[in-house]
């Protein structure tokens, strides 16, 4: 994989090469559109109204469109954690609660700095502090596989209801403000919002945070496809009997990816904790995390993917919002997981028709 | 003469990939027809046409004179036409008779009527010779038995026309000698028999007309009697080949010891232990073995599978420099976990495997291939390659450390790697971004050849199975990169089912059977008919036993 995007071959024209990875995801959603229009009929509104409502409570104006990067920024750090796991040949569920733990790090390392520490270098330790935290509730699920073959699925489900519960009682008895269930506020340094560069996004929680999410999807995609690790990486992913036999050692290199998939994630704490609130707060993940999965899914596992599709679900998510006054928002959530199904389904079906189609032409 | 299977100008298209074009097979009711081809001809692919499994884009197939083209396997099995598989398939925890009623299990009341399957499976066995206990579970069988089990499974559904892809694969000679008696008994009965291979002796000694295929066509059909392994051979191929088996009338040459090479078979001493050939404590030095000190020397190694602990036991030999040490026996003996524990990907429970007299029993994969041992691996789709990746990055599976510089892979360096690479081994299509996954069984083989033996300064080389699923002009390529190999002063050490190529490559052969070196012989004392006995069992040093 990593070759032929570094060598194309010279037959294929760019668009026969673009058709591969984006008529399957384009079906998909075409499928999706499909079946909303379906759905918005049987609330008896109209779908041209409902989908330009989408439209104009987020891509349209500048603070739905804040609000859109402001929630894709989570989104991406999310799937790129999954994205990462599932190179590797694991799924990562435990997303969740390692952007959990990592945005709680973030919020413990900015409160216990001392006062007169710089911004940015309090910024910098909150980030390392953010990724930290990811990588540990990582670290247990990544230990268990790599040490005793247990399954990462069940692990890192198991460890969002841990993380969940243990800061739950870590904010409830130790560090809450009274009558609420956040930390104090940080003063130590804060990601500034976007609206201070561009005014038009005023309001919106769009923050700098967003650089964070591209950069960490250009270093994944260095990673996986550049480097060394990343070969060995995807070897153990796609099969790990030829890298054991290419003298990886798959323990290692699944302990190490889990704990780089829970970094990535953790990360994503910095957008709400230092980006929007200057606090932590129970419970501010809010699906995040499990949507993480589906931003994998249909960004095909690829970085660049990620990104578009962290901002398709971000668009989703903010959407609901706008088309509540015609129909529930809980339509878009069945939207959601309409893409998520016409992906997982359509997808492979489509490959193997373009397969079929360049046979016959061939 | 009346026709049994008629298929003509069969097209059939997976993909990129055309199976078959013009593909033509004509079978006569009550005879035993052999389908040969190389590798990626489109035999299995005719056959499973002919089976109901899928339907031709083109052409016309008709069994017993009715047209049938694109049928389903449900009505193939009614009208009497079955496929035993190359891969077994029956369910391991059940038992044979339960196997072979699956899906028209005979009831007492509600209850599964568990002697009755079994009284009519008994009763199959005896009228075609195949024996097997009913009672027995699978995973009990033997690999032969597994055979006979999946032969039954078909004629238990009452086929008439018996298609085998590739039976003999896992068979040792008595074993084949066996099926060719079952086989011979079905057609006296009335029966039919297609038989894909790509032995040629096998093909002379059992059918009475040839189909040859290549490349998706049908090329010509003969009878038997008059074809000789070359003349298939050149048909497969379209062009003169030379055959491994034509080197048994010639001595290996290249080790001038072999004159006084002496038979040595296991002993036994007094309390019981084996000694094996070619240990330590042999006093006579091995004959008709390279020069010099043990490149590779396996001491009482033991080494444990999931299903027994000692899968391989308590097994010695060394191999030297210059010398091709092969390995011959049923697959399942053990063979697989002996490779596995001296290339680091399997544990040792005892014993030692030591490299150029440095003990390397507890290193890692990659410890051991950067000390000089190259890895020709059993089954390249599984560990060989990552059928994913591209040519060129195949090319430095187990060598990415020596292409990268500090974290990053140095994609130039790894480009002309595989452009050298390919040129030198001659893989096609020659085109370093083609997946791995694209490539004919034959070419698959030349990348990890070409890997194992350029990549890296090797002294000891595991070839196992070298040349499975590799077509006949492939087969003759790495044959001869072997040969070169132990020219250069190599220690080789070769594991394979087929006997043949054991035999045409070796300078002594051993023979595993139950995870022991049951004998080991110089080649010259080697054949087919001496070393039969040894890899069913049959004989095991003095304990005559088996099955």
């Amino acid at each position: 994989m990593a070759a032929t995007e570094a060598t194309v071959p010279p037959r294929d024209p760019w668009y026969q090469r673009l058709m591969e990875p984006l008529l399957p995801p384009l079906t998909a959603l075409l499928i999706a559109a499909v079946v909303g229009d379906l759905l918005i009929l049987s609330f008896g509104q109209s779908p041209r109204e409902v989908f330009r409502l989408l439209v104009e409570g987020t891509w349209a104006n500048a603070y739905g469109f804040g609000q859109v990067l402001y929630k894709a920024t989570t989104l991406a750090c999310t799937g790129l954690a999954v994205a990462l796991g599932i190179r590797a040949g694991m799924f990562n569920i435990g997303a969740e609660g390692q952007l959990a733990l990592g945005g709680f790090a973030a919020a413990m390392v900015g409160l216990g700095l001392p006062a007169g520490t710089p911004a940015a270098l309090a910024v910098l330790l909150c980030l390392l502090a953010a990724g930290a935290g990811g990588s540990l509730a990582a670290a247990v699920p990544g230990a268990l596989k790599a040490r005793f073959g247990a399954s990462e699925v069940i692990v890192t489900i198991m460890m969002n209801f841990i993380v969940a519960a243990l800061l739950n009682w870590l904010v409830a008895t130790k560090v809450s403000v009274a009558e609420s269930l956040h930390t104090p506020e940080i003063h130590a340094g804060a990601v500034p919002r976007l609206a201070e560069v561009i005014p038009a996004f005023h309001g919106s929680a769009a923050n700098f945070t967003i650089l964070v999410a591209i950069a960490l999807a250009i270093a994944v995609w260095w990673y996986l496809f550049r480097t060394r690790a990343g070969y060995e990486l995807r070897a153990v992913g796609l099969q790990p009997d030829a890298a054991e036999y290419g003298g990886i050692d798959v323990g290692r290199t699944w302990w190490r990816t889990l704990l780089l998939s829970g970094a990535l994630a953790g990360l994503g704490g910095v957008n709400y904790v230092l980006g929007y609130k200057q606090y932590y707060e129970e419970g501010f993940a809010a699906g995040a995390g499990y949507l993480g999965i589906a931003v994998a899914l249909v960004g095909r596992n690829h970085p660049g993917g990620v990104l578009v599709a962290s901002l398709l679900f971000a668009t989703l998510s903010q959407g609901a919002l706008a088309v509540n006054a015609l129909v529930p928002k809980q339509m878009v959530d069945v939207l959601t997981a309409v893409v998520i199904i016409a992906v997982a389904t359509a997808v492979p079906e489509v490959q193997r028709m373009l397969r079929a189609v360049r046979g016959r032409l061939a | 003469m009346s026709v049994a299977i008629r298929a003509s100008g069969i097209r059939k298209v997976f993909g990129d990939c055309v199976a078959n074009r013009n593909a033509s097979l004509e079978v006569a009711t009550g005879e035993i027809h052999a389908v040969v081809g190389e590798n990626g001809a489109g035999k299995s692919t005719l056959m499973r046409m002919i089976a109901g499994m899928y339907a031709p884009d083109a052409g016309t197939l008709e069994v017993n004179g009715r047209d049938v083209t694109g049928w389903s396997t449900r009505e193939a099995i009614a009208a009497g036409v079955g496929m035993v598989h190359q891969h077994f398939m029956l369910v391991p925890t059940l038992t044979v008779a339960e196997n072979l009623v699956l899906g028209q299990e005979p009831r007492a009341g509600l209850q599964f009527d568990r002697a009755g399957a079994e009284a009519a499976v008994r009763a199959l066995c005896e009228r075609t010779g195949l024996k097997v206990d009913p009672a027995r579970r699978v995973a009990d069988l033997t690999v032969g038995e597994l055979q006979r089990v999946e032969i039954l499974k078909v004629l238990f559904r009452g086929a008439k026309i018996l298609i085998l892809d590739e039976p003999t694969a896992v068979l040792s000679p008595p074993e084949v000698t066996e099926l060719w008696k079952v086989l011979r008994a079905l057609v006296a009965q009335g029966g039919t028999v297609v038989l894909i291979t790509h032995k040629l002796d096998e093909v002379i000694e059992v059918s009475q007309r040839i189909t040859v295929m290549r490349a998706g066509e049908t090329v010509g059909q003969t009878d038997t009697a008059g074809a000789t392994p070359a003349s298939i051979a050149r048909m497969m191929v379209g062009r003169e080949v030379r055959l491994a088996g034509d080197d048994h009338a010639e001595p290996p040459t290249a080790n001038p010891q072999t004159a006084d090479g002496r038979r040595q078979t296991e002993a036994k001493t007094a309390d019981g232990r084996r000694q094996m050939a070619g240990t330590a404590s042999e006093a006579r030095p091995i004959a008709n073995a390279g020069t010099g000190s043990a490149a590779l020397s396996v001491r009482a190694l033991t080494v444990a599978s999931s299903r027994r602990p000692n899968e391989v036991d308590n097994l010695s030999f060394e191999v030297r420099p210059g010398e091709i040490f092969g390995i011959a026996g049923v697959e399942g003996n053990g063979q697989t976990e002996l490779i596995e524990a001296i290339a680091g990907l399997r544990p040792a429970v005892s014993g030692s495997v030591q490299l150029g007299g440095t003990d390397i029993t507890g290193w890692t994969v990659r410890q051991r291939a950067d000390a000089g041992l190259s890895h020709i691996p059993e089954d390249r789709h599984r560990r060989g390659l990552v059928l994913e990746y591209s040519i060129a990055d195949d090319l430095i599976l187990g060598l990415q450390h020596r292409f990268s510089r500090g974290l990053a892979l140095v994609r130039d360096r790894i480009g002309r790697n595989a452009d050298e690479r390919i040129t030198q081994f001659d893989v096609r299509p020659a085109s370093a971004t083609t997946p791995a996954r694209a490539l004919s069984g034959g070419n698959q083989q030349k990348v990890v050849i070409a890997r194992e033996l350029r990549g890296r300064e090797f002294s000891v080389l595991l070839a196992v199975q070298p040349t499975r699923g590799v077509d006949v002009g492939a087969i003759e390529f790495i044959h001869d990169q072997l040969r070169a190999a132990r020219n250069a002063g190599k220690a080789i050490l070769l594991v394979s089912a087929d006997l043949v190529e054991v035999l045409a490559l070796s300078d002594r052969v051993g023979v595993m059977y139950g995870g022991r070196l049951v004998v080991t012989l110089p080649r010259a004392e080697a054949s087919a008919s001496v070393l039969g006995p040894w890899m069913t069992g049959a004989m095991t040093g003095g304990s005559h036993g088996g099955h």
